[in-house]
């Protein structure tokens, strides 16, 4: 008998339509490994018995017209869930339970699928090795002590281990492409103002958005297809007609122009990744795809202008959480502003506070235009770089990552090399570009290795297909061993 | 430019995060390694850039001033965590 978890979403929506499986017993099936699995801490919140009776409703009255008919889906725990504790993994969150659902959320369930649980991330979404969640590490399934990337690392770790048929996360510089490319699965982060951001806990808004983590690009098409699309609540929502993203994949590539930028080359970058890289591209040319080298001048630039721009809007997101209104509350302090100080100094984690301060200090008085008035310049100059070469490419093909998933606890004490692990994926985020990483290879020691590809704004549909007929030709399937059950 | 523990314990301040002495040392260290990696943005003459504030090309959205979403005090309230059924509680802020 096959392991239905085994299976790609859109194999398993096929089996639930032919009525091979019914949605209780794919439940099942889901949490019979979810239980299995506690080792790797992937999940925050389960919510089986919501799901298990959900499950039963579509079996009784199933209606097999929907985009995700009779689907369980657990997302990260950024995501408001309407009567379900969303924690944004933050001791500050951990006793909230929303009055109201995300959009994109809502989406998906208007879709025919439903809740299945919250996944475990870096607090308040900042990190890149989900070693700064409240809740503890998670471990990425292609090896013990391995860390599944930031920030949607519980995301990236349930959907390898099948825990989940397919997943959400949140993107700021990198959140999904980052853990896609350490667990061997495809994340995209489309184009800013895709997909609403109402609902999702806020860390940077210029630069947060929502995109799918799945097992393969068909899978990434249906689930962006149910995700995205315009939100009144939303003040950035794009309004745009509807696409049919998966029933347009098409693997015909030939004459696109790939852009291939000579910046993505950078110092102590392991071999395999720039063999990767070649690999990539020779796969492109031999499908008909013209390679055309260009530059993107201020690439190195991008980290620095984004741990300015990031921290300053959360310093500024943050600042809600204030112990009155929800959340975590110090009982200690002897007046109104020393209760501020206990309650946040105690709620956020180390990282966070970090962040905050780096952002209040970029945007006080006196320092504001050396800071976040230079990094919104150089922002011009990072978005000007895409600009020009997109009247030349269809589309960009980069690494996704300078590394490997590396050990728990390898990058903990030095901040600045943690945040290195994003210098191929924070430029998109900067520019606002749909991105995507596609599980390409194995490294000496087995680990997941992913390439991205960089499109215009809202050309996720050509991005999806160069992903398409790249995955037909890869010939790489990542398989992992089940080791801690 | 570096960071001392007094500028630190300020920013702190502002951010209304208390910090204790222990915690200051290694943030100091922290904090001056990200701002020398930030600093090098230093290098670029940014004088004739406009900067840039929105990637969208649209401007936002307005709408119409209305309410449309009251009568819901007790789901904003649901989440207070000190609860009095009506309001929000504070600690006492007059004598």
């Amino acid at each position: 008998m096959i392991d239905i978890t085994n299976q790609s979403l859109n194999q398993i929506i096929k089996r639930i339509k032919t009525k091979e499986i019914s949605s209780t017993d794919l439940t099942k099936a889901y949490i019979k490994n979810i239980e299995g699995a506690k080792k790797l801490n992937a999940f925050v919140t389960t919510t089986f018995d919501y799901a298990l009776d959900k499950a039963k409703q579509f079996d009784n009255k199933p209606n097999f017209d929907q985009l995700l008919p009779g689907i369980p889906l657990a997302v990260k725990d950024l995501f408001c869930t309407e009567n379900f504790k969303t924690t944004a993994g933050s001791n500050i969150l951990n006793n909230f339970v929303p009055s109201y659902e995300s959009t994109v959320t809502k989406n998906l369930w208007d879709n025919g699928s439903f809740l299945l649980g919250k996944l475990n991330c870096d607090e308040f979404a900042m990190g890149s090795s989900n070693e700064t969640s409240y809740f503890g590490n998670v471990i990425n399934p292609v090896g013990d002590q391995i860390v599944p990337g930031g920030s949607s690392g519980g995301s990236s770790s349930a959907l390898a281990a099948d825990l989940t048929p397919a997943t959400i996360g949140t993107d700021t510089g990198g959140s999904i492409r980052q853990p896609a490319s350490f667990t061997g699965t495809v994340g995209l982060k489309p184009t800013y103002g895709l997909c609403s951001r109402w609902g999702i806990v806020a860390f940077a808004s210029s630069l947060d958005q929502a995109g799918p983590m799945t097992k393969d690009i068909t899978d990434c098409a249906i689930m962006l297809e149910a995700m995205s699309g315009f939100d009144e609540k939303d003040s950035t929502s794009i309004n745009k007609k509807k696409e049919n993203y998966s029933k347009n994949l098409k693997d015909n590539i030939k004459g696109l122009k790939i852009g291939i930028p000579k910046e993505y080359r950078v110092d102590n970058m392991p071999k395999e990744i720039d063999e990767l890289w070649e690999k990539g591209k020779k796969i492109l040319k031999d499908l008909g795809a013209d390679l055309i080298d260009i530059s993107l001048p201020h690439t190195k630039y991008a980290l620095p202008t984004y741990y300015i721009v990031a921290p300053a809007e959360a310093s500024s997101n943050l600042a809600r959480y204030d112990g009155v209104r929800y959340g975590y509350r110090s009982e200690k302090g002897k007046d109104l502003i020393e209760m501020y100080e206990n309650t946040r100094s105690e709620g956020f984690g180390d990282e966070v506070k970090r962040r905050i301060l780096i952002g209040t200090y970029v945007l006080s008085s006196g320092y504001y235009d050396a800071y976040y008035l230079k990094a919104q310049k150089v922002r011009q100059l990072i978005k000007k770089d895409f600009d020009d070469n997109f009247t030349k490419v269809d589309a960009i093909l980069t690494p996704s990552t300078p590394s490997s998933a590396f050990k728990i606890g390898e990058k903990t004490n030095d901040p600045v090399s943690m945040y290195l692990n994003d210098i191929f994926t924070v430029p998109t985020n900067l520019a606002g570009l749909p991105a995507l990483s596609l599980p390409a290879g194995l490294d000496k020691q087995g680990l997941p290795l992913g390439l991205q590809l960089i499109g215009k704004p809202l050309d996720e549909q050509k991005i999806l297909n160069i992903g398409y007929a790249f995955e037909k030709n890869c010939g790489f399937k990542n398989e992992i061993k089940k080791w801690w059950s | 430019m570096s960071l001392d523990k007094e500028k630190i314990k300020h920013v702190a301040k502002l951010a209304r995060i208390s910090v204790n002495e222990a915690k200051v040392d290694s943030l100091t260290k922290d904090l001056n390694s990200i701002f020398k990696f930030i600093e090098q943005l230093n290098e670029l003459d940014t004088n004739k850039v406009e900067p840039l504030t929105s990637i969208l090309n649209q401007s936002l959205r307005s709408r119409k001033d209305e309410i449309n979403d009251g009568k819901i005090r007790e789901k904003v309230l649901k989440n207070s965590p000190k609860d009095s059924k009506e309001f929000f509680v504070v600690p006492k802020v007059v004598e």
